[in-house]
């Protein structure tokens, strides 16, 4: 990362790492800046905002001037109010020229959004998962026996990366044997050009156009044949997917790609790494395995994988007390309010039987709120139960490390050693 | 004190004393019935207390509000006699009053 040049050097310049959090003006705070978010250094800039600042205009950023929404409340008042705060262009913080961003539902508003997200919610939905799980722990099963015992080694590359693109390769029913091909086109579809992935956003546009070469032959199979369970064969024959043109196609695939793919990937990761910071909640677990429900809950509020969402304004309006003008961005912190000791007791302790360890922002809220849910939730489930039956210790015995991004908050490295039972 | 009796997916019958005050998730949740998350508490903004209202008692329970009907429309398992729990407020009209929960919430 130290070596990017260009705009992305700049970038770094402004980064807030280092820096003190609690004497910065705040008119400096530029949260959305991934500095701060590869360097971990986020929790306590959030906290000096959510007390001074909950609703904080960053003037002057490497992607213009944005709002910060920082408060549980004031999160859950925009997430209701979607006829005010749209979710289109887009819900990342950068106004990607038009040629090189994909229609996608996330970044829609009803009616469309509605129309869309109902023809392929089914195959992530509770019915069509109750027949998914039996394969899911097996898979799971062959991931953690083929681990190395006794030795260090990279637990995202080899559990939370494998079991995530599996599941994934599942979803689509896409060739097994070119899954890994998944992850790499979610990572070339978040990427910051410059951050390591791809140089510049023609570059992924060209990888991504792969990507929609093959999944296109996919599609013209699937739609030749009876409608089936996988996600390809729904769209195939969906009706108001059915037509849909090649790039709004290529949309959603990635919006389902990287939507069950980072954000379960890092919440896998996630867990490993609070249990250890957290030794009497381990010790809590070992003793009682039927906590795990509550602790992917609590899993997945700690880790929040994914650090925002983006509003545009599509009016004059005003939030807690601050005047939000037609065509402001507004993002909304998951992270931040997934910490907001007004709304959630003890928001900074990880505990895995938390009353309602449910009610976080991880997922979003409102016709938005994230379709895969129940689908991440059963994963991270059964993943424990398996890991709970076979190891003592999952041991965390280095610094993880980070991604570039404060969007997607995850990590590429976590090394690790097992402890059999 | 309004009588409502949750039928869970399984037949199984739980019947809660509710007040004016509470709503027909909040009683839920309070009470311990299963089948109810409630993941955003009371806001409308999670669709995760879906009950299907007993057609004897549609008239009073009345139709979907506003904010609701778009999160409802999302729930792949939606019916005719679909509410939100959350934004039903418990009344002694509401006395008797018969829900029954769906085998997933979403």
């Amino acid at each position: 990362m130290t070596t990017a040049t260009g705009p992305n050097t700049e970038r770094q310049n402004r980064s807030l790492a280092g820096r003190d959090p609690w004497t910065i003006p705040l008119e400096e705070i530029d949260l959305a800046h991934p500095g701060i978010w590869q360097a971990n250094e986020f929790l306590p800039f959030m906290a000096r905002m959510r007390r001074d600042s909950p609703v904080h205009y960053c003037p002057n950023s490497a992607v213009g001037p944005y709002w910060s929404v920082m408060k549980y409340q004031d999160i859950m008042t925009v997430e209701a109010a979607p006829h005010i705060y749209s979710s289109e262009p887009t819900i990342g913080i950068v106004d990607v020229l038009p040629e090189y961003s994909l229609p996608m539902f996330i970044a829609m508003d009803p009616p469309k959004h509605d129309e869309q997200r109902k023809t392929v919610q089914g195959v992530v939905a509770p019915a069509n998962l109750k027949n998914l799980e039996g394969l899911i722990r097996q898979r799971v099963g062959a991931i953690l026996d083929s681990l190395p015992v006794g030795e260090t080694f990279n637990w995202v590359d080899l559990v939370s990366r494998e079991l995530t693109t599996q599941m994934l390769a599942t979803l689509f029913d896409f060739p097994f044997e070119e899954r890994h091909k998944l992850p790499y086109w979610s990572d070339v579809a978040t990427a910051i050009p410059g951050a390591g992935v791809v140089d510049s956003y023609e570059e992924s546009l060209q990888i991504l156009q792969e990507c929609l070469a093959r999944f296109s032959e996919l599609w013209r199979e699937r739609a030749a044949r009876p409608p089936g369970n996988d996600l390809i064969s729904m769209l195939a024959h969906g009706e108001s997917t059915r037509n849909m043109p090649p790039r709004e196609f290529l949309g959603n695939l990635i919006l389902l790609i990287v939507g069950g793919n980072d954000t379960t990937r890092n919440s896998i990761t996630g867990g490993v790494l609070a249990l250890n910071e957290n030794p009497d909640q381990y010790q809590k677990l070992r003793e009682n395995p039927a906590l795990i429900p509550s602790m992917v809950s609590e899993i997945i509020r700690w880790q929040t994988p994914l650090a925002y969402m983006r509003r545009t304004a599509k009016c004059d309006t005003e939030l807690n007390g601050q005047k939000i003008r037609q065509g402001d961005k507004v993002l909304l912190w998951y992270a931040s309010g997934n910490r907001d000791g007004d709304a959630i007791e003890n928001p900074d302790a990880f505990i895995i039987d938390r009353p309602r360890a449910r009610q976080h922002l991880s997922f979003g809220f409102g016709i938005h709120r994230c379709m895969g849910n129940r689908l991440a939730e059963m994963q991270l489930r059964i993943l424990w139960e398996e890991v709970m039956q076979r190891f003592h210790t999952v041991e965390v015995t280095g610094e993880p490390t980070r991604i570039y991004s404060s969007f997607v908050k995850g990590y590429t490295e976590l090394p690790v050693r097992l402890h059999p039972r | 004190m309004a009588k409502i009796t949750y039928i869970e997916y399984n037949g199984k019958e739980h019947s809660i004393d509710a007040a004016p005050g509470d709503t027909v998730m909040s009683a839920a949740i309070d009470n311990l019935v299963p089948g109810i998350d409630a993941d955003c508490g009371g806001a409308c903004s999670c669709g995760t207390c879906h009950v299907f209202v007993d057609e004897a008692w549609l008239d009073k329970v009345g139709p979907p509000g506003e904010f609701e009907e778009p999160m409802l429309d999302l729930n792949p398992d939606r019916a005719a006699n679909s509410r939100l729990s959350c934004q039903i407020d418990v009344n002694q009209e509401l006395d008797g009053l018969v829900v029954r929960l769906p085998e997933f919430q979403f």
